[in-house]
């Protein structure tokens, strides 16, 4: 070890650092990020399964906790909007067009509540050891997806009992199932760096969530809402998504999809989560020091 | 000869203090109390007073150059706030650095805290791989060396009980277990063997020593001079940001004693920053002399020695509980007593801003060795007003009146000559 003289050489040319594992460079990016991104792909893994098993310790039920929520607000909307105020359902049976609905809501609004907070909640985390910080958000859309999943038992049931039969058009909702996770992680990507700094968001959030349930068309199928104004209620990136949903699981025949309102959907999606990302990694160096 | 396996580069690390942590709505009403001061400020032409906390810049590291070859075992030296935690924290790249950059050749696996990551929820067995992953080993690799960890950490039996019902001990013996078998090529530690039993704590430096001696890169941060000259052949000494000194361990270690105690028999304490407390007194000057009131820094066994200090009161201070304390630790950080003025029937009361307090130690005992002198002032109720940890050193040195022998230091902490007797007796 020896010291170097100080404002002495310092060596910046490429020849030094090619056989160096790593540089660490004020305001260097990491050329590998993506490569890098997936070489510690275990660590996905295991914060999801960290959430998991940590979510339902000390329950008895466990994880038929997931199915409760979409199964009591299916209900409720049933009985609200269905029978009392009796909304159109465009000739579905309501309680499967609510929940056709309301699985993808769920997923986005689980998602970008726990992705919004994961910084904040990992904060320990994060300001003592080194771990791709894409990971926190990235597994807590993931868990939120597992979520989703399992309540595609409740349609399927649901869909048994009233006997219906989804048509070919099943194929494409992967698709859509994409366009949420992509939709709850850009968004959360946004807010939860700015709870870092503000945690005001974990206030904002829930709230935003609890308004967002009924402006999108949960409760409603879109056709209800006037022709002029569709493509600006098209805006809500959750409104394309719906329609999405409920044109590929059973209304192939009975509803129409509204194909500019998808498009504009797709544009904002990816706009939120290009942007997202590329701010989440142009501030990810500095989380350590504020948060 | 092989490259450094760190180079280090003109290293800063600069931060931006606002002397009030703004929230979301600060922002808002400050800009909107600005604009509304702006126009009322136009009015009465006075100038313009931001009150957003004043912004402070401070550099936490300033111009840090040095190499670590492959295979050193670095102990980091320095007081509070010197800049250690954030040198491990770049390197572990936790934190960006300001300026500068750093060389790394080989994985890096850094220990700032025991159990980083561990879900209270999760039984051993299951925070045994999580912790794992966070600190950047395979699962296979974990599932490879998952009875070797469980050995170190004697947890066996409770594998399958969730962490939270570890105790203290259990929970940081699991914790060192997974970090000690990461098996990087460049390992940094934090200070985390300060916690758990004296047996555990040989137990980890002896694992280290093995990490060590197979060819690793070790940094070592402590405020235990003996574990750092036990353990590290190189040292580095941080002081306020920046490298005071660094080579040899042993040298470096020496320094670190040594230059506590250069010129600084009497500080001001009025910009002094090691401090915390309310705010209500402050400490604004201390010295150290000898019985005659001279201002001195060594001394012999035997010899008195003399704190003289001087602070600062807020108005109707007097009027509540002031308790003053005093406390002495030697150079491996531990506290060998605590002074409190009640304990000697002194009571500050009523004391005029225009004198100060002197405490004398009679004939002290202590073996030789560096020591640093802490102050305290607060209430009978425990608050603090203001503590200036360690703001003055003395040494005792061998030799004097009472002995003339080599006191070596791991013999001894207190120096004793009691009176011995010969006693005759009969034999029944």
């Amino acid at each position: 070890m020896n010291l170097k003289a100080k404002g002495g050489l310092i060596i910046l040319d490429g020849r030094n650092l090619d056989n160096a594992d790593l540089v660490i460079q004020a305001g260097r990016k990491d050329p590998h990020y993506w490569k890098n991104l997936w070489k510690s792909r275990e660590i996905f893994y295991f914060l999801v399964w960290r959430d998991i098993l940590g979510r339902y310790k000390q329950t008895t039920i466990g994880i038929i906790w997931s199915l409760v929520r979409p199964v009591v607000t299916v209900i409720a909307f049933t009985i609200v909007f269905g029978k009392l105020a009796k909304f159109p359902s465009d000739g579905i049976p309501y309680p499967v067009f609510v929940l056709i609905a309301l699985m993808p809501w769920q997923f986005f609004a689980n998602s970008l509540n726990d992705s919004s907070m994961s910084l904040v909640t990992n904060a320990q985390l994060i300001s003592k050891v080194y771990l791709p910080r894409l990971a926190i958000p990235f597994s807590a859309v993931f868990l939120g997806l597992i979520d989703f999943l399992i309540t595609f038992a409740i349609l399927i049931a649901l869909m048994l009992w009233y006997g219906l039969m989804p048509g070919w058009d099943i194929i494409f909702t992967p698709i859509f199932i994409l366009m949420t996770f992509a939709a709850s992680f850009g968004t959360g990507l946004w807010i939860a760096v700015f709870n870092v700094k503000y945690r005001d968001f974990g206030h904002i959030v829930p709230l935003a969530l609890q308004v967002g349930i009924y402006i999108s068309p949960v409760g409603f199928g879109t056709s209800i809402v006037p022709e002029k104004w569709r493509l600006l209620y098209s805006l809500n990136p959750m409104v394309g998504i719906i329609d999405g949903f409920r044109y590929t699981i059973i209304g192939g025949n009975t509803t129409t999809m509204y194909w500019p309102g998808l498009a504009v959907s797709l544009f904002i999606i990816t706009a939120i989560l290009v942007s997202g990302i590329w701010y989440f990694r142009k501030t990810e160096r500095t989380f350590a020091d504020i948060i | 000869m092989s490259r450094p396996a760190i180079e280090i580069d003109n290293l800063g690390k600069k931060y931006v203090i606002r002397h009030q942590q703004a929230a979301l709505r600060e922002v808002f009403t400050n800009s909107l109390s600005r604009v509304g001061r702006k126009i009322t400020d136009l009015s009465t032409r006075r100038p313009t007073i931001s009150n957003v906390g004043p912004k402070e810049e401070f550099w936490a590291l300033k111009d840090i150059n040095f190499d670590v070859a492959k295979g050193d075992r670095i102990g980091i030296i320095g007081r509070n706030g010197s800049g250690k935690s954030t040198l491990l924290k770049i390197l572990s790249r936790i934190t960006d650095p300001t300026e500068g950059k750093i060389l790394i050749r080989g994985r890096v696996a850094s220990l700032l805290e025991v159990g980083t990551g561990f879900h209270p929820e999760l039984t051993g067995r299951e925070n045994i791989y999580l912790n794992g992953a966070i600190l950047g080993m395979r699962r296979s690799e974990i599932k490879h060396k998952f009875d070797e960890i469980v050995a170190f950490s004697e947890v066996e039996k409770f594998l399958d009980t969730p962490v939270k019902r570890y105790s203290s001990g259990m929970y940081v013996r699991l914790a060192f277990a997974v970090a000690a078998h990461v098996e990087p090529d460049i390992l940094i530690i934090d200070e985390v063997l300060a916690v758990g039993d004296m047996q555990f704590q040989k137990k980890c430096m002896a694992k280290m020593k093995a990490i060590a001696d197979s060819g690793r890169t070790i940094f070592f941060v402590s405020h235990s001079m003996s574990s750092i000259s036990h353990f590290c052949n190189k040292g580095v000494l941080l002081d306020k940001g920046q490298i005071r000194a660094i080579g040899n361990v042993d040298q470096v270690v020496d320094n670190y004693l040594s230059f506590n105690t250069e010129e600084k028999d009497s500080i001001n304490l009025e910009f002094y920053e090691d401090r915390t407390g309310t705010g209500a007194a402050m400490f604004t000057w201390a010295q150290i002399c000898d019985a005659d009131l001279r201002p001195r820094q060594l001394f012999s066994i035997g010899d008195d020695i003399v704190v003289r200090f001087r602070f600062r009161i807020q108005d109707s201070f007097c009027k509540q509980e002031v308790k003053l304390s005093l406390g002495i630790r030697n150079s491996e950080g531990l506290q060998l007593c605590n002074m409190v003025d009640s304990d000697s029937q002194f009571s500050i009361r009523g004391v005029r801003s225009t004198e100060e307090i002197s405490i004398s130690l009679r004939d002290i005992r202590f073996y030789p060795d560096t020591f640093a002198i802490s102050l305290w002032i607060g209430n009978i109720h425990g608050t603090s007003y203001d503590s200036v940890e360690d703001c003055l050193n003395f040494k005792i040195v061998d030799g004097g009146k009472l002995t003339s022998r080599i006191l070596n230091k791991n013999t001894g902490l207190i120096f004793l000559n009691p009176e011995w007797k010969r006693i005759k007796y009969e034999i029944s």
